[in-house]
């Protein structure tokens, strides 16, 4: 067992990659001479080379489309966007082009690229850097998307997502990047479409997935600790494939649900799950289903004010205390 | 030119032209729906260009793609289909007019964003140049997509790279129903816009085939010396509307008579007879062929069932 950090468990699956398939590249913008803007490509230009690891001009677009064509191609790109908010210069290519290319060709091509890219806020970054645009992302038919929120699950999904034929978001938290966690040594995968529980319990059932799982087990912790109140916390790990079963499964067991994004709460992807949770198990729920989300606002600079648009820790307690009558 | 690509350039020429002429009738007839934009006038770029590539080469265009499809050989029957949306249609009836694909082909498609297309021929050059293939990609772009974002970024990369590509611009002058003059900041000769990528560029008669082979023939030689892309602005016009869909109130009856009288078949129906490489009855003949292929296509097409419905699902991914 290896005691890994994020970054490093993710770097750890690009250097497998690299070195298990010559037609594995990377691709982006700093990933090379800067060692990446979230330094998880550190030190791979030297050990790879120019050929393999690829420094692009800013042009998202471009460097999408590239991704795209190469790996119609047989290449196996790895694409990566410095940020989600910076995906949306490169929506065109995604939505458009990826996501559409083996429909429209009646599978004469396909596009088994893997995009990388950094999601979330709470850093400060203002507006334009804190957004979280995976829940879009996974309304989209033709793609798949990725969500891991420990070192473990980042690289067991990671070497899932180098085996697909379609293309990948592998959105990666900003916040998650320096987070410890046991990897085991031995090889292992770990499939899409299969969500995990992180914490069992048996009063509610909390649903999340990427930066905001940590929050969840906090509150669950604090629930446990103070009222005795035992939540069981599922974190989806893949967007696009869904994982409904285990919440369904959990759901009836528990009878309550609270479904927590960071993400916008209005067209967040909680509602599709809540939607699903009031059909499929309406006759176990004690109580209407709960979404925790972020404020409908602009992420603000200030920290105080940014801290307070987010779900958080008090602010999940608070919910299941008032909703469920602790 | 040898005469056998000669004759061969000029029965193309003519299959893309009653191809889509029956493709309009058939657009009225409502055989036909959605969006459907015809070749018609501009088939001495298709001809000229397509002619000149490898089977290794790969295509890469817009939504007005009948007319390349059918210059790379890809059967009208199959064409045909797509446009009806049919099970024995390209993509199977899933892609339709503006999404042709025949990857056998090397065919990329038929991509219906305007500028969609650029990036991806990025992709392609760049795949090729990494397997040291030694594929050109012909990229076939329309004078609207050079005021979108995705050229400007397509261009500083393929020349920043060297990638091995052929931009063939159709610059038709009119982007759906506005005129270049008030599109372009840099007025006419949109081929100098090259310049500032440092890509070599040249400006041909789209309306005269042999003016453009000669140019591609070029070109590619130039490419596959490993110097990086090449911008080439073809002067063309169509002289359909933009799709099926226009009223053509934009433009001046006169204008587009003006330019049909530069009609590209025409003329090179003229300098064939005129060079003594095919004398009247052999016209006849070809005409007759093309006729009855197109025919063929249609009733093939006609005769080819709907995709079933529960092909919906399928290729949405992979195993799915």
């Amino acid at each position: 067992m290896n005691n890994l950090t994020l970054r490093e468990s993710i770097k750890k699956g690009l250097i497998e990659a690299l070195e298990s398939d010559p037609n594995v590249f990377l691709m982006g913008e700093d990933i090379g001479e800067y060692n990446g803007a979230y330094a998880v490509t550190s030190g791979l230009l030297k050990q790879f080379g120019p050929k393999r690891i690829i420094d692009t001009p800013i042009s998202e677009s471009v460097i999408l489309g590239t991704g795209i064509g190469s790996a119609a191609t047989g290449l196996r790109p790895i694409i990566e966007i410095m940020t989600i908010n910076f995906l949306l210069l490169a929506f065109d290519q995604l939505i458009n082009h990826a996501a559409k290319l083996r429909y429209m060709s009646n599978g004469q091509l396909e596009v088994p690229l893997v995009l990388r890219t950094v999601t979330g806020g709470g850093a400060q970054l203002g507006a334009t850097h804190s957004q979280s645009f995976e829940g879009w992302l996974a309304s989209v038919p033709g793609l798949k998307v990725v969500c891991p929120s420990t070192p473990k699950d980042a690289l067991g999904l990671f070497r899932t997502s180098m085996k697909q034929k379609d293309p990948v978001v592998f959105a990666e938290h900003a916040l998650l990047y320096g987070v410890r966690g046991d990897v085991p040594d031995k090889f292992y995968e770990i499939p899409f479409g299969k969500a995990d529980i992180k914490r069992p319990g048996n009063k509610v059932t909390i649903i999340s997935y990427s930066g905001m799982v940590r929050t969840c087990i906090q509150a669950s912790e604090f629930l446990s600790k103070n009222f005795n109140f035992e939540c069981e916390v599922i974190d989806l790990r893949t967007l696009r494939p869904l994982d409904f079963e285990t919440i369904i499964k959990s759901v009836k067991k528990t009878g309550r649900a609270v479904v927590v994004e960071e993400a916008w709460k209005t067209g967040g992807f909680g509602a599709n799950i809540s939607e699903t949770i009031q059909l499929e198990a309406f006759d176990y729920l004690d109580s209407p289903v709960i979404r925790i989300a972020s404020e409908d606002v602009p992420a603000p600079y200030n920290r105080k004010l940014e801290l307070d648009t987010m779900p958080s820790e008090q602010k999940i307690v608070t919910a299941i205390k008032q909703n469920f009558s602790i | 030119m040898e005469q056998s690509k000669t004759i061969q350039i000029y029965e193309n020429m003519l299959l893309m032209r009653r191809f889509e002429e029956e493709t309009g009738r058939l657009y009225m007839e409502g055989a036909i729906r959605g969006f459907c934009h015809l070749y018609i006038g501009e088939e001495a770029v298709a001809a000229g260009t397509i002619s000149c590539l490898s089977e290794k080469d790969y295509i890469i265009t817009h939504y007005r793609d009948h007319g390349h499809a059918l210059a790379r050989g890809i059967d009208p029957k199959n064409v045909m289909s797509e446009l009806m949306g049919k099970s024995d249609g390209t993509s199977a009836g899933k892609g339709g007019s503006m999404h042709i694909f025949d990857v056998s082909k090397r065919f990329m498609g038929g991509h219906a964003i305007v500028g969609g297309q650029l990036p991806i021929a990025c992709g392609l050059g760049f795949s090729s140049k990494y397997k040291e293939e030694d594929s050109v990609v012909l990229c076939f772009l329309g004078d609207g997509a050079v005021n979108e974002g995705e050229f400007h970024e397509s261009l500083n990369l393929a020349s920043l790279w060297k990638l091995p590509i052929l931009f063939c611009l159709e610059n038709n002058l009119y982007g759906m129903g506005t005129h270049v003059n008030k599109t372009r900041s840099s007025g006419e000769n949109i081929y100098k816009i090259a310049d500032s990528y440092n890509i070599p560029s040249l400006q041909v008669d789209g309306m005269d085939v042999i003016e453009v082979e000669k140019a591609t023939q070029e070109s590619i030689e130039k490419i596959k010396s490993g110097q990086g892309p090449i911008f080439m602005e073809a002067l063309c016009y169509r002289f359909r509307g933009h799709s099926m869909a226009d009223p053509s109130s934009y433009r001046k009856s006169q204008e587009v008579k003006n330019w049909q009288k530069n009609d590209p078949i025409i003329k090179f129906e003229r300098f064939l007879i005129n060079q003594n490489i095919i004398d009247q009855k052999q016209i006849l003949k070809i005409k007759e062929n093309v006729d009855s292929e197109v025919e063929k296509s249609i009733e093939f097409a006609q005769n080819s069932p709907d995709p079933k419905i529960e092909s919906l699902f399928e290729n949405v991914y992979k195993n799915e």
